[in-house]
């Protein structure tokens, strides 16, 4: 099973390697700046724990776990808060 | 004309294009810190060294790659070469994303400027750019600015009459020999472009973009084999489009690589806000704390403006009728002007103006801020549980400004589906003018009359209480929404979060208070005043020795009794269509004309007026709920006509609303005569 975005906690990095979203979902998330080797760190979650707020090229982007569940990372680092 | 340079900006949602837009052109676009303020074209002019220009606002979008309505509109307009000059606007804190739609531009033309905004924003997070490397680069010319300081214009003025002279030679991505020996078969097929533009669309064309203007049968006979040997090399449409998009934003990486300087601490200070008001322990008591911190801001500042003016107006109404007493005019034409038309604006001036001209700048405070989208960041859980969009959290902010702004404002949602779930549900947020009617009935019947702290916190906790009730209404509609007329299931969520930005506080209060004031004072005259007319002739004109009022209003009462109300109550809801702000000075006016009159000297006259025509607890209640749930004003219905484009969808939206109001009311009062004896 390859990581994905979605199980990554917040203060952990990670490369991302891949996508398996299809369709408009696809090249809105390629948009946003999630292309393969796009570094990603996860910053926080909302109050409810969906969605989670990540680091993309400098922007702070929320994605709701369905859509970050379709994008897999590897090079995990887990920063110590 | 014919010597007008059109110029058209163009960059990722809240970058500042607006802002640019009226430093230069000196109008008033709506801005605010969150993304997609600017949901149609707006054009506008201005002159610089003798030389007039046209400027072209277009919608806020990441990619040209026409995913969504705003891209098609921003592609269609550059490749349409209608103007002489394109400023994309950059977001200097994240340049590198940003360089994605600068690099699709220039693909389809060299008439570029790349603008670099939020330089100071950028210096304050300790990130530095270097615009010369840029621009040799890019191979456009660049230059940096903050559009919000006073020297942002300044800036950019030469930038663009330098730009206009530049010969350029842009950096364009070379893409792998199968999708670039594709083009070369595509480009003969294509006509009446630019080498460029031929490109651009031959690319489009094999990355599965819609074009329009591709059914021209040569071209799409080449297209198909075309095709065909690409996948026999292993690539289907959307390995083209990966291979597409992974070029340009490698070459994007590659041109902020020792071009863009970032400090490991950057935006920590955001960081920190963040983990508080969006952190599961402060995030909801924060999201309240600050409803009602400006409630109550709204309440204790309303107040003393609110007494002054209505002295200073029904003094004006004494004197006046004094005066007229001594004229030859006929008493039936001073009385109407003055009884009527006259003293229902005094009231709206009186007790609906104060409140809105304060609510207004403080929630505009907060727009700037930043912090809507974390509002829409925390409750996107509670809309995915609804089946609708995060998005609707910013769509049900702006509502409380003004429903018919919500209204446009769903146009930030994708989803078709989820944009009508949050058009329909838009009203259950009371508007700025309906604050003032709900304040009203709260601090005359919930609250002590001694005024002073107390009672101006428990009036705002009560306010916040009906707003919340609102606010719940809006998920049980939206889920109730999602499982019958628009039944499906939610679609994905992208949601940026922009850097808190210290909001220009002086600019805004201002701004929006002489705004706020001359449109009440616009509608006031519009909606008020002919209201007053109707009011005052139902009341005068007596066939049969019964006023017509009083036939209205017993026509409406056995109904209006049902949902806990009156006749007047009901109709003052029905005359106050065009505006709501205007139902209680309507409904004071239908209670005044009846009865006896009284001189307004505060909320204790208004309770005393109310009690003596019949009102009680009950009936207050039933006034919130209501005021809180009916048909949205006549503005509103006109946006969504407007928005839906469909009969069908705007009278769901006002009868959806109405009816569950009316079902809510009769029920609390059904409950109120079983329980209550």
């Amino acid at each position: 099973m390859k990581n994905r975005l979605c199980d990554i906690s917040p203060g952990d990095t990670a490369v991302v390697s891949g996508m398996h979203a299809q369709g408009s979902i696809r090249r809105r998330l390629r948009d946003i700046g999630l292309v393969e080797g796009a570094e990603v760190e996860c910053l926080m979650k909302s109050p409810l724990g969906d969605p989670v707020a990540y680091l993309i090229k400098g922007a702070v982007i929320a994605l709701r776990r369905e859509d970050a569940a379709s994008v897999t990372v590897e090079e995990i680092r887990t920063w110590e808060m | 004309m014919g010597d007008v340079t059109t110029i058209a900006l163009m960059g990722n949602p809240n970058v500042g294009k607006s802002t640019l837009f009226n430093a230069l052109t000196g109008m008033r676009q709506h801005t605010g810190n969150w993304p997609g303020k600017t949901v149609a074209r707006a054009e506008g002019s201005f002159s610089y060294n003798g030389r007039d220009y046209l400027m072209v606002d277009l919608p806020g979008c990441y990619s040209l790659m026409a995913h969504s309505a705003e891209e098609e509109v921003a592609r269609d307009y550059i490749l349409s070469g209608a103007a002489d000059l394109i400023i994309v606007v950059c977001d200097a804190t994240c340049l590198e994303r940003n360089l994605n739609l600068v690099l699709q531009t220039l693909e389809m033309t060299d008439r570029v400027l790349v603008c670099v905004n939020l330089m100071d924003e950028a210096k304050r997070n300790g990130i530095s750019i270097d615009l010369p490397r840029l621009s040799h680069r890019l191979g456009v010319p660049v230059v940096g600015l903050t559009a919000r300081s006073k020297e942002g214009p300044s800036l950019i003025l030469p930038a663009i009459d330098n730009a206009l002279k530049a010969e350029n030679t842009p950096l364009r991505p070379s893409y792998p020999q199968p999708i670039s020996e594709a083009v070369n078969r595509l480009t003969p097929f294509i006509p009446e472009r630019n080498k460029a533009q031929r490109k651009y669309i031959a690319l489009r064309l094999l990355d599965g973009t819609n074009y329009p203007g591709n059914d021209d049968f040569a071209l799409k006979k080449q297209l198909g084999s075309t095709r065909n040997e690409l996948l026999e090399k292993g690539m289907d449409i959307q390995a083209v489009n990966d291979q597409i998009t992974a070029e340009i934003s490698g070459l994007a990486h590659y041109i902020c690589c020792n071009t863009v300087c970032r400090q490991i601490s950057s935006f920590s200070r955001d960081r920190r806000i963040d983990r508080l008001l969006t952190g599961p322990v402060l995030g909801f008591p924060a999201m309240l704390l600050l409803l009602a911190g400006i409630l109550w801001l709204t309440i204790i500042g309303a107040n003393y403006p609110s007494q002054l003016l209505s002295s200073l107006l029904f003094g004006l109404q004494d004197r006046l009728l004094e005066v007229c007493q001594h004229t030859v005019l006929p008493p039936w034409l001073y009385e109407m002007l003055l009884l009527g038309v006259y003293r229902v604006v005094a009231w709206v001036v009186a007790v609906m103006l104060p409140p809105m001209a304060i609510f207004f700048p403080l929630f505009t405070l907060l727009e700037d801020l930043g912090y809507l989208p974390r509002v829409a960041f925390n409750l996107d859980r509670c809309f995915k549980g609804c089946r609708a969009c995060g998005k609707q959290a910013l769509t049900m902010c702006m509502g409380f400004g003004c429903n018919a702004v919500g209204v446009t404002g769903c146009r930030i949602i994708d989803s078709p589906r989820e944009r009508l779930i949050a058009v329909i549900t838009n009203s259950f947020v009371p508007c700025n003018g309906r604050f003032p009617t709900l304040i009203a009935i709260i601090s005359m019947f919930f609250v002590s009359a001694r005024g002073g702290f107390r009672s101006s916190v428990t009036s705002a906790l009560l306010l916040t209480g009906v707003i919340l009730l609102g606010i719940l209404m809006t998920f049980g509609v939206s889920r109730l929404l999602s499982a019958t007329l628009l039944k499906g299931v939610p679609s994905s969520f992208t949601l940026e979060l922009p850097p808190y930005r210290p909001p220009q506080i002086g600019k805004v209060i201002i701004r929006s208070v002489l705004d706020r004031t001359v449109f009440v004072l616009g509608r006031a005259v519009c909606a008020a005043a002919p209201a007053g007319l109707i009011i005052w002739l139902m009341a005068n004109l007596q066939p049969g020795g019964i006023s017509l009022l009083s036939h209205c209003s017993a026509f409406l009462d056995p109904f209006a009794r049902l949902l806990g109300l009156d006749g007047v109550i009901l109709m003052a809801f029905i005359l106050g269509f065009p505006a709501n702000e205007i139902v209680i000075p309507v409904m004071l006016m239908a209670y005044m004309a009846q009865g006896t009159l009284i001189d307004y000297t505060g909320l204790e006259q208004l309770r005393a007026l109310l009690i003596q025509n019949g009102w009680s607890w009950t009936t207050a209640v039933s006034m919130l709920l209501f005021s809180l749930m009916h048909w949205p004003c006549a503005t509103t219905c006109m946006t969504i006509k407007k928005e839906t484009g469909s009969l069908k969808w705007t009278l769901v939206s006002i009868l959806t609303p109405a009816i569950i109001g009316m079902a809510l009311c009769f029920v609390f009062n059904l409950a109120v005569r079983l329980f209550i004896p």
